[in-house]
């Protein structure tokens, strides 16, 4: 051992090698970074972030405050903290000053999810939780015991108590492995729960991998995230230590008293060679009797109270430990680590500074009470253990043990027992007539605690290195002159200071945060409350989070019948919600720009063909579906004929556009309505909710039929010649086949039914296929070679020339027909649709409502970035500017030889002609208001 | 997550449903008669009291069934759950 100076006699376990800070070191297997460093006589471990102090160790769990690490190898992980990284062959680690590095490559571990239910969720494998989880799973229950160490055992580890005769943390172990062994019960070992929210819903993260390093299996996830309903849950969460605000008392070699017995009994490690105690409770006493045993030289017990407990006093005087009571440690000196402690008596009297290299502090003991809290616990404080403990909660949750205060070993066993019984009965189970828990050894009794938050400085002092939080390097002075500012709750107190708002959420310091600011008012501490205890309750990974679903399984991808040819064909894609949508095909050479123009080109002159498959598709079938659809859209639907077509537009009661699309008439008792892409789900959302509760009168059933159809849009003054070479038996002159009807026929030998609407204001007609056929279709339309294909960049364009809007982008959710132009799709006969009585509000009738009108920039070859504001005057005044409006569609035109915009203008309409500026850079770009329509306003293309 | 008793279904995850903010406020017999308040009124004034609440709810990626639930907005808990149609049930 003599490469660990600091290793206890007669440790054993294989040798571990480990790299930090550049240095090549040797642990044991069992240890954490922290107690492996501790061995090598590592002290400062990492530096504080604002001040770069040196820090060390100061916990051995969780709520450990300073000793914050990045792990480099065997895969870059930042923000751990070295008390609970277990240490394995090969791992490479650095201290951090407060800030970690994200990893620089792409995390190769997988990350998993389960869902989980049972009668009895255990919190913690401590004395209380197994006791609560043996009675509970013995009687039959489903139970998850679940704690976050590698081990069972929780305060059992560190200690030298026994229970029936052997090593606590032995009974731990095998009491675990027997409750284990049961059909019913779950064992969930390093795993963390970080949430507690309503109705017992629990999230917990476990850490399959992480401990191997290098040797973790790549099939099995490295973390887990375990999302838990409970009908009952136990939290048996234990304690933390706290410590005190004196000077100088975040020094490397002060420790919590209680986590230097951990690393002496459980990790066989010695903290140092010689201490001196500081405490307010008789706990540390324990502490320092085992560190006595173990061969550290306890050079004094400093004890702010006068009387100790008597017990702890006599095994003090057995082994000649100085116990000086009524006395306080004022201050930890020494450059860099503590090389001695002063000393006092409380009040006056001469201090006296005692050479050591550790400084054990406890400040009591804190409840665990972050789940509790969490899951809408009240809380209260209980002056005897001067800390914050469990009070009323609503759901069938509760604490046992130390998390509700509960200070023995034999009593947290007996009332985890409670709980587990009380759990039984709760989940509906017999509850056993007697249970048994392991007898424990006789406790000293007990003298009661002296609540010393802050130790007074002298005169001269200002409090700058009495810090309260370690992780944030908040002192009592950067408290006092918070509170000198005039905050007084703890909640401002937090948030001026960001004391408690690190990676440990103030487990260690909290309280005393709170007391300091409750001595610094003058108030109790009890009074002033805690800050809210928020989820997670220790830091938890993205990757955790995430789990599986990142890269392609993120978000689901929806592609149509054709997709396939669209690859091939060198389509680049553009996303509208999930689906993939063909945005626009160059040709080798072409950038987009110049394939849209070739596409917008071949539409208005020639013939081609879009995959319109990803338009939404309801089926609205029943004996009342035009009076239902007369109510949902702004115009008459009721009227409409079979075999015929009308464009609709749906708004919201309060009038503003929702949606829009076409309604075709399949039967008197049965429609097909089309909607936009993005907001197929929304429309059907929005038309069940009606139909269920408000018209549940009305007979009328909604089907999405979306994916069963693909359809061809065929476009252009050439698609009726493609299309009656494709449809022989249809007859396809203006005549028979009129704009704004359907008809049914065989197109390439598949049979389809073909609408003759247009969104470009040309020719076209759309051919709907069962979607099994739809690559057949698109492939027979494209055999020719004579139809150009085109995306939804050309749709765009060609569309926006002739002015129609596209919901969602020329439209915000505060637009209303009217405002678009489309006075005409309102009607007048209705008794009454859905929005109609919004067009007689003062709002809907302003005249200077915004409207939708063209723009031409003067100079033809300027394209307005969308959402360019728009402003009246050639020089910006001084802010704020008033806006006129702003650009919602901008392209260049094949057809108009220009570039043009879409916008929404206030008083648009009586603008038109007029010059405004769009402010763009530093530039305003002098525009044109027109007519939106600026393609064909005589609507003279569409039936070729 | 709330754990949320649909009447159809049973209780299932609240991820399953989307929230339709408060219950009974009818679509008016006829809007047309209306002063423009009272239609303001239906379109833009919601309760919010602290406490139980009768409010809609949706089992969208369920059953798709909208029904009501009396829900403490405070505490969470759910006093009652019901139908479309049925009056808001006396809780405590
Ligand atoms: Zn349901």
């Amino acid at each position: 051992m003599s490469g660990q100076p600091y290793r206890r006699e007669g440790a054993t376990g294989k040798t571990l090698r480990f790299r930090f800070d550049g240095r090549d070191y040797e642990g044991l297997e069992g240890d954490t970074l922290a107690s492996a460093l501790l061995a090598n006589g590592v002290r400062a471990v990492a530096s504080s972030i604002k001040l770069g102090r040196p820090r060390g160790v100061y916990a051995a769990g969780c709520e450990e405050p300073n000793a914050l690490v990045q792990i480099e190898e065997p895969f870059p992980e930042p923000m751990l903290t070295a008390t609970t990284v277990e240490l394995y062959d090969g791992l490479v680690a650095t201290g951090l000053p407060g800030q970690g590095r994200l990893a620089d490559r792409p995390d190769p571990a997988r990350y998993d999810a389960v869902h989980a239910h049972c009668d009895v969720l255990v919190v913690g494998a401590g004395p209380a939780g197994i006791a609560a989880a043996g009675v509970a799973a013995r009687a039959g229950a489903r139970v998850i015991l679940a704690d976050e160490r590698p081990a069972p055992g929780g305060s059992l580890l560190g200690t030298t108590e026994t229970l029936d005769g052997r090593p606590g943390h032995e009974w731990a172990a095998a009491e675990v492995a027997a409750l284990e062994a049961l059909p019913e019960v779950r064992v969930l070992r390093r795993t963390s729960v970080i949430g507690h929210y309503d109705d017992n819903y629990v999230i917990a993260v476990e850490r399959r991998t992480n401990h191997l390093g290098a040797a973790a299996p790549a099939h099995v996830a490295r973390e887990r995230v375990w999302r838990i309903r409970a009908k009952r849950v136990v939290l048996a969460t234990g304690g933390h230590e706290r410590f005190v605000a004196f000077a100088g008392n975040d020094l490397p070699g002060v420790m919590l008293a209680g986590a230097a017995r951990t690393y002496v009994n459980h990790y066989r490690v010695l903290p140092g060679r010689r201490a001196v105690v500081f405490t307010t409770n008789d706990s540390a006493y324990a502490a320092a009797l085992d560190l006595a045993d173990a061969g550290v030289e306890i050079a004094a017990i400093a004890d702010v109270r006068q009387a100790p407990g008597e017990t702890w006093a006599a095994r003090c005087a057995e082994r000649g430990i100085e116990l000086l009571t009524g006395h306080v440690v004022t201050a930890a000196l020494g450059e860099g680590e503590v090389s001695s402690v002063r000393v006092a008596p409380r009040g006056d009297g001469q201090a006296r500074e005692i050479p050591a290299d550790l400084l054990l502090v406890s400040g009591g003991w804190t409840p665990v009470v972050h789940l509790f809290s969490q899951a809408g616990g009240t809380l209260r404080y209980d002056e005897g253990l001067g800390a914050f403990v469990p009070g009323e909660i609503r759901q069938a949750v509760e604490a046992a043990g130390f998390a509700r205060g509960v200070t023995t070993l034999r009593g947290c066993l007996e009332d985890g027992a409670q709980a587990g019984r009380r759990a039984l009965a709760a989940a509906g189970f017999a509850v056993p007539s007697e249970t048994s828990v392991p007898a424990a050894e006789e406790e000293p009794a007990a003298a009661p605690a002296e609540h010393l938050w802050l130790v007074e400085a002298p005169g001269d002092d200002d409090y700058g290195a009495h810090f309260v939080d370690l992780q944030r390097d908040v002192t009592v002075a950067d408290v006092l002159r918070a509170v000198g500012a005039g905050l007084s709750s703890v909640e401002h107190v937090k948030r001026y200071t960001t004391a408690g708002t690190a990676h440990d959420q103030g487990k260690t310091s909290g309280l005393l945060t709170s007391a300091v600011v409750a001595h610094a008012l003058g108030v109790d501490v009890g009074e002033l409350g805690t800050t809210t205890f928020r989820a997670p309750y220790t830091p938890v990974s993205f990757a955790a989070l995430a789990g599986r679903d990142r890269g392609h399984l993120h978000d689901p991808i929806r592609v149509t019948a054709m997709h396939e040819w669209h690859v091939a064909h060198g389509a680049r894609f553009e996303n509208v919600g999930q689906w993939k949508r063909p945005w626009y095909y160059p040709r080798p050479g072409e950038d987009m720009e110049a394939a849209v123009l070739r596409e917008c080109r071949a539409a208005r002159e020639d013939v081609a063909a879009m995959d319109a498959s990803t338009l939404g598709k309801i089926d609205v079938v029943g004996p009342d579906a035009a009076v239902f659809l007369d109510r949902l859209y702004t115009n008459m639907m009721s009227t409409l004929k079979v075999g015929s077509i009308r464009y609709g537009v749906m708004c919201r009661a309060d009038g503003m556009v929702f949606d829009d699309g076409t309604v075709i008439r399949l039967a008197d008792d049965r429609f097909l309505v089309t909607t936009t892409t993005g907001n197929a789900a929304a429309v059907l959302d929005w038309m069940e909710e009606w139909l269920q509760t408000e018209w549940p009168d009305l007979r009328v059933s909604c089907t999405s039929v979306t994916e069963q159809w693909a359809t061809v849009a065929l476009v252009g003054p050439r698609s009726r010649e493609v299309l009656a070479r494709l449809a022989p038996g249809l007859a396809v002159d203006n005549d028979s086949f009129p704009f704004m009807t359907w008809r049914e026929a065989e197109v390439a030998g598949i049979p389809a039914r073909i609408c003759r609407i247009s969104f470009s204001g040309e020719l076209a007609y759309e051919i709907n296929v069962s979607s099994w056929y739809g690559l057949a279709l698109w492939e027979a339309v494209m055999a020719s070679g004579e139809v150009t294909p085109y995306g939804t960049e050309t749709m765009h364009v060609l569309r926006a020339e002739k002015g129609y809007p596209i919901v969602g982008q020329d439209t915000d959710g505060t637009v209303t027909p009217q405002d678009l132009g489309m006075e005409w799709i309102v009607s007048k006969k209705k008794a009454d649709f859905i929005g109609k009585r919004s067009f007689a509000r003062a709002d809907t009738s302003r005249p200077d409502r915004k409207q939708l009108v063209g723009l031409l920039p003067e100079d033809p070859g300027v394209l307005l970035p969308e959402g360019a504001h728009l402003v009246e005057t050639s020089s910006l005044p001084e802010p704020p500017v008033p806006t006129l409006g702003f650009v919602t569609s901008s392209y260049r035109s094949a057809a108009l030889g220009r570039t043009f915009a879409l916008a929404l203008v206030s008083r648009g309409r009586e603008r038109i002609g007029e010059r405004l500026y769009a402010p763009v850079g530093a530039e305003l770009v002098p525009v044109t208001v027109t007519s939106h329509v600026l393609y064909d306003p005589e609507g003279a293309r569409r039936d070729g | 997550m709330l754990l949320i008793p649909c009447p159809w279904c049973g209780p299932r995850d609240e991820a399953e449903f989307h929230y339709g903010g408060q219950a009974h406020i009818a679509y008016p017999d006829n809007p047309a008669a209306l002063s423009d308040e009272e239609w303001a009124r239906y379109l833009f004034f919601r309760d919010n009291p602290k406490g139980p609440f009768a409010e809609r709810w949706s089992h969208t990626a369920g059953c798709r069934r909208w029904f009501n639930v009396v829900r403490d907005t405070a505490t969470n808990e759910i006093h009652a759950v019901y139908r479309v149609g049925e009056p808001r049930p006396v809780t405590a």
